[in-house]
């Protein structure tokens, strides 16, 4: 009986106490902000789709083609297109021949990066396998929050020329969405 | 002029008075409502229209006028639409013997208590008839627990009062707050406070307020009773909620805590702001307290305010047998 009054007593207490902690937070400063007119501060730091990284050269893709990431890539949403070589010029044809009879090997000189890298962001899910799996650090996230579109193709990218039109508009607000939506379906 | 009685002036001032002041009250709770809600949970709130979003309500209130109204097929059209008109109009009534000042009442009546507590049973009919007639089985349910709540509450929030009653000797509420002195030692709650404590509760139960919102519990009922209403049929409840509970709060702080009566101030701002603090009160347990399930909601009810009111009661009326005797 006098237990019970006790536990009575204290459950009461509880109740004050709930409304104490309501009292706090009320006076609490916000952790929204106010979002179209104000941005959160570590907004530089969402996961956004990948990217290309670039070469030395701006515009060239370090990437070198090895299909290493398309073979990781759980959602199947990546399609490296490898180059094709060059048609070599008759002089070419001819130091080939020459090496050909000397028993060397010819050096390919075909250019390793990629002709396109296409990425369909509908399928991808962001699990960064391929980043994981790249030899060479080709491939990154972008901290772009505001991509858009109005249809499915708009999120089929050919990352190659994403790079290149980055490099062309540098300076430009890294942010924006990429234009070079390349469709294919 | 001379043609019109002075009383019939009064009262129709008063009516006036009385309708503006809801609709005001109503516009003014929901942004408070929604502000402080907002301010708990750490965001800011409605913002966007007007200074610090205190136009929204008023946004939201001419979105409810322009809409359809809509009745669900198979529903009972008289009382469908009689219950949002019949769970507003009492109110207005309920608000007229209160007084917010010394002399400053609609209608002086040496019943007010009994009137308010009487008109007030009418908002269970309305949610009653409400729930029926919308042909909704969420309705319907609403109502069931409507009436097994708030007449279960009506009990210890009567019992309450009536130890006041009987401290007082009046069932006048201008008579009971001149009973009262000016600082706080001196009003019922020092004397009642078992009593007041009893009744602001019971007051929640009968309000439908969180924590004790079984009747339109959202997150089982939809929105119980008032499921089916669109428009102004909505907008009528919603406003008549908000219209009770300024009504509970008002004659909570003309019973127990002194009324007009203040240092300093004159005693309209005293009635006010005793008013808003018990409304933001009841703001606060809203968004503190989870929802009791609805057999807690009758246990609680039953086995701990109805004793205790009782008990609360019979001592109080010993005493003042008592302190009459000597």
């Amino acid at each position: 009986m006098i237990k019970e009054a006790l536990t009575t007593m204290s459950d009461l207490w509880s109740l004050m106490v709930g409304l104490r902690v309501t009292k706090t937070y009320f006076l609490d400063p916000q952790v929204t902000v106010r979002y179209p007119w104000k941005a959160v501060s570590n907004i530089g730091s969402f996961k956004g789709h990948l990217e290309l990284v670039s070469a030395k050269t701006p515009g060239k893709a370090k990437c070198i083609s090895c299909g290493m990431c398309a073979l990781a890539c759980p959602s199947n949403c990546l399609t490296v297109v490898k180059r094709k070589a060059p048609k070599p010029t008759p002089e070419e044809e001819q130091a080939l021949a020459e090496a050909k009879a000397k028993g060397e090997k010819p050096k390919d000189k075909t250019p390793k990066d990629p002709e396109k890298f296409l990425y369909d962001y509908t399928l991808c899910s962001l699990c960064g396998t391929c980043m994981e799996n790249c030899p060479v650090g080709a491939l990154s996230f972008t901290g772009s929050a505001y991509l858009a579109g109005y249809s499915r193709n708009d999120f089929h990218f050919d990352l190659v020329q994403v790079l290149k039109n980055q490099a062309g508009l540098e300076g430009v607000d890294q942010s924006a969405a990429p234009e070079a939506g390349q469709s294919e379906a | 002029m001379s043609a019109i009685p002075a009383e019939l002036l009064h009262i129709i001032i008063g009516l006036v008075a009385v309708a503006a002041s809801v609709g005001l009250i109503g516009l003014v709770m929901v942004w408070v409502e929604r502000k402080v809600a907002g301010h708990i949970q750490r965001r800011p709130g409605p913002f966007e229209v007007g200074p610090s979003g205190v136009l929204q309500p008023l946004c939201d209130a001419l979105k409810l006028v322009g809409k359809q109204l809509f009745m669900p097929t198979g529903a009972d059209p008289i009382l469908f639409w009689l219950a949002p008109v019949l769970a507003f109009l009492p109110v207005l009534l309920l608000f007229l013997p209160l007084p917010v000042g010394d002399g400053l009442q609609a209608l002086d009546v040496n019943l007010g208590l009994l009137l308010i507590l009487a008109f007030s049973g009418l908002a269970v009919l309305s949610v009653l008839l409400a729930g029926w007639a919308s042909n909704n089985k969420y309705g319907l349910l609403g109502a069931a627990r409507a009436v097994a709540q708030s007449v279960a509450y009506e009990i210890p929030l009567l019992l309450s009062v009536l130890a006041v009653a009987f401290v007082a000797g009046s069932l006048d509420l201008a008579q009971v707050v001149k009973g009262q002195g000016t600082w706080p030692w001196n009003w019922n709650i020092m004397t009642q406070p078992l009593a007041f404590l009893i009744y602001f509760v019971s007051a929640l139960g009968e309000t439908n307020r969180a924590p004790f919102d079984l009747p339109e519990a959202e997150s089982e009922l939809t929105a119980g009773f008032h499921t089916e209403y669109s428009g102004m049929g909505f907008g009528l409840f919603f406003l008549a909620e908000y219209a009770n509970m300024v009504v509970v709060c008002s004659v909570a702080t003309a019973l127990f805590l002194g009324g007009w009566q203040g240092p300093v101030l004159p005693g309209p701002v005293w009635f006010v702001l005793k008013v808003s603090a018990l409304m933001l009160l009841m703001v606060f347990a809203r968004w503190t307290y989870p929802r009791v399930r609805f057999d807690q909601l009758l246990v609680i009810n039953w086995k701990w305010l109805l004793p205790l009111a009782v008990a609360n009661l019979l001592l109080t009326a010993f005493f003042v047998k008592l302190t009459q005797l000597s």
